[in-house]
């Protein structure tokens, strides 16, 4: 691939990809008026979309440390704010969000706050500053800035705790849709599809991974999108959801105090299949204290400012100044998706709850719903559920049950669409797992074959032999977290949290006060990214394990303790020590402006 | 004071007020959740309701382009600025 002529023509090439990929849907949907089965389409839809992203993995490859690392620096500010979005939406963003925007309403919908103001903590205090370092990873900056080996290490450390508890849980993702659109055990779909993530990033490392996540992007926007305003204008809620929608929360709240939450008992509980929860929470009023709200928000947000598989996209764009407009970008192709969560989870709410609409399944016999063929499918998939606990033979609000991914995966058929709108949920789906593995593996091997390999092992190392040892470890990191997911330790959404978590613990302060902070030394950074981890980490065993936990910081809210605990380490141990060289500061002082060389493109 | 200094004084300024605006739209207004949520907000939707769909999320998207825009005048203004896309 000729790059500056490459470069000039992206517009044309996903204008043309873009088109194709409408056109591909169009052959299916007549497919499927000719008889084409939903297994083959679905079959369909995943195999087209993985060829595609191998084969622009294929024709990204590259034996440049540049390209291989960060995509050669060109990637252009629009390009890359979509790369970023699919690099951010995972698995669970885009199969799990709607589904948890449903059954927990305002209290969840913390995540959708958390998950986008994160991009301003990012585009305001980190992400032009460490272009300007222009470093190859994060812990590359870490190991910079404050100098040293253990600094270097300990950012690994970090980094590598936080991504691999995320990246187990894409590998999951990607394995849960290949396994239903392919109908092939659990177990085997784990691998196939980390033989799909690794063909995009192994011989292309970031570049290959830059153009695989803009196709990707492409893809899940349309397959979410296109379902949301379709099911929308069938059921004459509005042409355009999000704008239209007010009356049917409206109604949804009328209905919630018609029917009431009725709570079940423990011994009726425990018939449910596991995994499948009722409407237990109303769906648009306030149902959570402010702290609860707020401190997770907060939790995700500055996890969102230190996971490093987003940081290291920014280090791909031309320019400081691009940088900063790119984080722009990227949090408008986040927010086309976020927006339309909570108008799916309102429409898919309505659909099935609203007695009035033919759709809606409370109120009518029990039987007469066994009998409805989507109702049979999910409930045979594990994803539906309904059972008659009052013995009065209708379906009653509180007696029907429903997986959380099912809001996204099954709302298109309950109201009606044609298949081959699941088949491009499920390709759409696959392609927010797989963009998201892709990321975060990358981001782990690169930062063990750059900072440990080539910066504390092995100085001397030839570019060839450190992209074999950085393609090696992708490979080994894949499989690992493939092995684990296929254990299936952990929900999806659980283990996402908890990396932000972790990631916020070890990192977001040392990173912060490594460029707003000149006192900041090495012996507070090591402090503070190792007691921050580790205090997290404690507490995380600590609640899990039954303590009490204190001022309403949950499991799920860790990182707030960790990160305070950093916060309060690297300050102390930074000022208790001497202060940094003067060689450090004047570099400080060099990140701060955007014009002149990089600081390692100097040394 | 340095043509630098003034810069990074100017930038930590711009710093603040962003942080101020993304405290609001982040924290602040969940701080009152309950009593917003009674009024009815834009397109009809209770108010708080309206912040954590689209509210919040698209004052966050404003926000970054107005900073990187502002940002970029302030290192125009002290010569800081990058050559054209080298």
């Amino acid at each position: 691939m000729k790059q500056g002529n490459f470069i000039d023509n992206l517009p044309k090439i996903y204008g043309i990809y873009t088109g194709g990929f409408i056109g591909f849907i169009i052959i299916m949907a007549i497919a499927e008026q000719m008889g084409m089965t939903a297994k083959a389409i679905g079959i369909a839809f995943v195999a087209f979309t993985v060829f595609i992203y191998a084969l622009i993995g294929y024709l990204s490859r590259t034996a440049q440390a540049d390209a291989y690392y960060v995509a050669g620096r060109q990637v252009p500010t629009v390009f890359n704010g979509m790369a970023t979005a699919a690099d951010w939406m995972s698995g669970a963003s885009f199969v799990a969000m709607a589904g948890g925007i449903y059954f927990k309403g305002y209290g969840y919908m913390a995540l959708l706050v958390g998950w986008t103001g994160g991009y301003v903590l990012v585009a305001s205090l980190l992400a032009p500053y460490l272009r300007k370092f222009g470093c190859y990873t994060v812990p590359d900056f870490i190991g910079t800035r404050y100098g040293g080996n253990l600094a270097r290490f300990s950012a690994v450390v970090v980094l590598t705790v936080a991504s691999f508890t995320y990246v187990t849980a894409q590998i999951n993702a990607t394995g849960t849709i290949a396994s239903v659109a392919l109908d092939i055990p659990f177990q085997y779909a784990v691998y196939i599809g980390l033989i799909s993530i690794l063909l995009c990033s192994m011989l292309g490392g970031m570049r290959g991974v830059t153009w695989t996540q803009v196709a990707q992007y492409i893809v899940l926007i349309i397959a979410y999108l296109l379902p949301v305003f379709w099911i929308s204008n069938k059921m004459g809620a509005g042409f355009f959801p999000h704008f239209m929608l007010a009356d049917e929360v409206a109604r949804i709240g009328e209905l919630e105090s018609q029917f009431g939450f009725i709570k079940n008992s423990a011994a009726d509980l425990a018939t449910v299949p596991k995994g499948l929860a009722g409407i237990t929470k109303a769906h648009s009023a306030v149902n959570a204290t402010p702290w609860a709200f707020i401190s997770l928000a907060l939790a995700m947000m500055m996890g969102t400012a230190s996971l490093p598989h987003v940081m290291m996209r920014y280090f791909t764009t031309p320019s400081v100044k691009a940088a900063r407009k790119s984080v722009g970008w990227s949090l408008f192709f986040i927010f086309l998706l976020y927006s339309s969560a909570p108008m799916l989870a309102t429409l898919s709410k309505l659909s099935l709850i609203d007695p009035t609409l033919s759709t809606g399944i409370i109120g009518k016999s029990i039987a007469e719903v066994q009998a409805i063929d989507w109702y049979q499918n999910w409930n045979q998939a594990n994803l539906m559920f309904i059972s008659d606990f009052n013995g009065n033979g209708t379906v009653e609000l509180n007696e029907f049950f429903m997986g959380g991914k099912a809001v996204v995966l099954a709302t298109p058929e309950i109201a009606g669409l044609p298949y081959v709108i699941s088949g491009l949920v499920a390709a759409g789906g696959m392609a927010a797992a797989m963009s998201t593995a892709d990321g975060l593996i990358l981001a782990i091997a690169n930062a063990i074959s750059h900072d440990v390999y080539y910066k504390i092992i092995d100085p001397k190392a030839e570019t060839a032999k450190r992209l074999v040892v950085a393609r090696v470890l992708l490979v080994v990191i894949g499989f690992a977290g493939a092995t684990i997911a296929a254990m299936e330790i952990q929900g999806i959404l659980g283990s996402v949290i908890w990396a932000f978590d972790f990631a916020m613990s070890g990192l977001f302060f040392p990173l912060v006060l490594g460029v707003w902070w000149k006192r900041a030394n090495r012996q507070g950074a090591i402090a503070g990214m190792l007691g921050g981890l580790a205090a997290g980490t404690w507490y995380l065993v600590w609640v899990r394990t039954g303590g009490s936990g204190f001022l309403g910081i949950t499991q799920l809210t860790f990182g707030i303790f960790g990160s305070a605990v950093s916060l309060v380490a690297m300050v102390v141990v930074s000022l208790m020590t001497q202060e940094p060289d003067k060689a450090t500061q004047k570099m400080v002082d060099e990140v701060r402006v955007p014009s002149g060389k990089t600081i390692l493109g100097k040394q | 004071m340095s043509n630098q200094e003034k810069h990074w004084e100017k930038s930590r300024g711009l710093l603040m007020i962003t942080l101020a605006i993304w405290f609001v739209f982040s924290i602040g207004i969940f701080l009152f959740g309950a009593e917003m949520n009674e009024v009815t907000g834009p397109f009809g939707y209770p108010w708080t309701y309206w912040f954590t769909c689209q509210g919040s999320l698209g004052a966050f998207v404003i926000l970054i382009f107005w900073f990187a825009n502002r940002q970029e005048k302030i290192d125009e203004e002290f010569g800081f600025s990058e050559r054209e896309d080298e």
